[in-house]
């Protein structure tokens, strides 16, 4: 399927690039439905490839790329079920947007995360799935899990790790600060800051370039490059399960869906 | 060597211009939040804004409970 418009997410492919563009308010917060669409789309991966050199992931929102996981289904979703039937919930979850992300990354295109506005959580992890990042300079970073008691789930920690200095990482998990496009520029994140509302522009520019290489030899090069840290993956998901139950996440996922504020996570 | 008060004005007339308040409907005591009309994802693109016409990097969690502009402007005061 060469288009496609849902309820969260559309795609179309042209003249050599895919076009992904998450559309559901307020900022594309990850549940249920957009992890449908997103498991749809990668199953028509396999025939969109055929005719592109690369992929473009980005966001319709004006709020921001995505603020991650939909925080609110998923305490309303664990809060009807009864407690023994959570964790498995949880992991089920886990488990197929981990598919997800890893087929993504793991793509035989060149794939680019045109990026704005709030980045967090699971958006910073679906950025981090992309071979390249392309920020707006009003972009703004963060993974905020630690306020809530969790870590990152979506394959945030093994990827950051495999992109980035040990430090930075620590610096980004342990404080859940937010950093913006040219700290992150700095410290190897992103590949281009562009002036604000550039950043598709200039994503667009970069795949045009890209379509000039031999598609075989830039997959070669990216698969020698980019291998999928896998067992960190794996491991990712554990640490989640476990620490999922704990009445702190409970209380602090409460605490969240009970604000009336725009991202209840930052101060 | 930039005052505080200097420091103060400057994040007055960002904001102002960004939010497009009038500059002398502004009080350095003001809660920004009011008098902005804006919320924490506005705020975020405040501190961004900020961080870039300053030249610092100002963690979001320094920001924590600060509603005032006096305040916010000592905090990035004590960053240059």
């Amino acid at each position: 399927m060469k288009t496609f418009s849902g309820k969260t997410l559309s795609w179309k492919a042209a003249d050599g690039t895919i076009e992904l563009v998450l559309d559901r308010a307020p900022c594309n917060e990850i549940g249920s439905a957009t992890l449908g669409e997103l498991e749809h789309f990668v199953s028509a991966l396999g025939s969109l490839e055929k005719d592109a050199h690369a992929l473009i992931i980005s966001s319709a929102r004006s709020e921001g790329f995505c603020a991650g996981a939909d925080l609110r289904e998923l305490y309303r979703r664990s809060q009807a079920m009864p407690s023994g039937e959570r964790m498995g919930a949880v992991r089920e979850f886990l488990e197929k947007i981990h598919r997800v992300m890893n087929a993504i990354d793991l793509a035989p295109l060149t794939t680019i995360a045109a990026v704005h506005g709030v980045t967090f959580g699971g958006g910073l992890e679906l950025a981090l799935t992309c071979d390249l990042i392309v920020a707006d300079k009003m972009t703004r970073f963060c993974f905020p899990e630690l306020r809530l008691g969790l870590i990152p789930g979506f394959g945030g920690i093994p990827r950051l790790k495999r992109d980035l200095g040990n430090a930075v990482v620590r610096d980004l998990l342990l404080t859940g600060r937010s950093i913006q496009a040219s700290k992150a520029q700095s410290v190897g994140l992103v590949s281009q800051v562009t002036a604000e509302g550039d950043a598709l522009r200039v994503a667009r520019t970069t795949a045009a370039q890209l379509n000039k290489f031999d598609r075989e030899t830039a997959t070669a090069a990216k698969r020698f490059i980019k291998p999928l840290p896998e067992a960190d993956l794996r491991r990712e998901i554990e640490i989640f399960c476990d620490l999922f139950t704990r009445p702190a996440v409970e209380a602090g996922l409460r605490k969240f869906v009970d604000s009336t504020d725009a991202l209840p996570y930052l101060p | 060597m930039t005052t505080i008060e200097k420091t103060t004005d400057e994040v007055l007339k960002l904001a102002s211009t960004h939010f497009k308040v009038p500059r002398e409907q502004l009080r350095a005591d003001d809660d920004f939040f009011k008098t902005l009309g804006i919320n924490s994802l506005q705020a975020l693109d405040l501190l961004t804004r900020l961080e870039q016409h300053f030249h610092i990097e100002l963690p979001d969690y320094e920001l924590q409970g600060v509603t005032d502009f006096r305040t916010l402007a000592e905090r990035i005061q004590s960053r240059l």
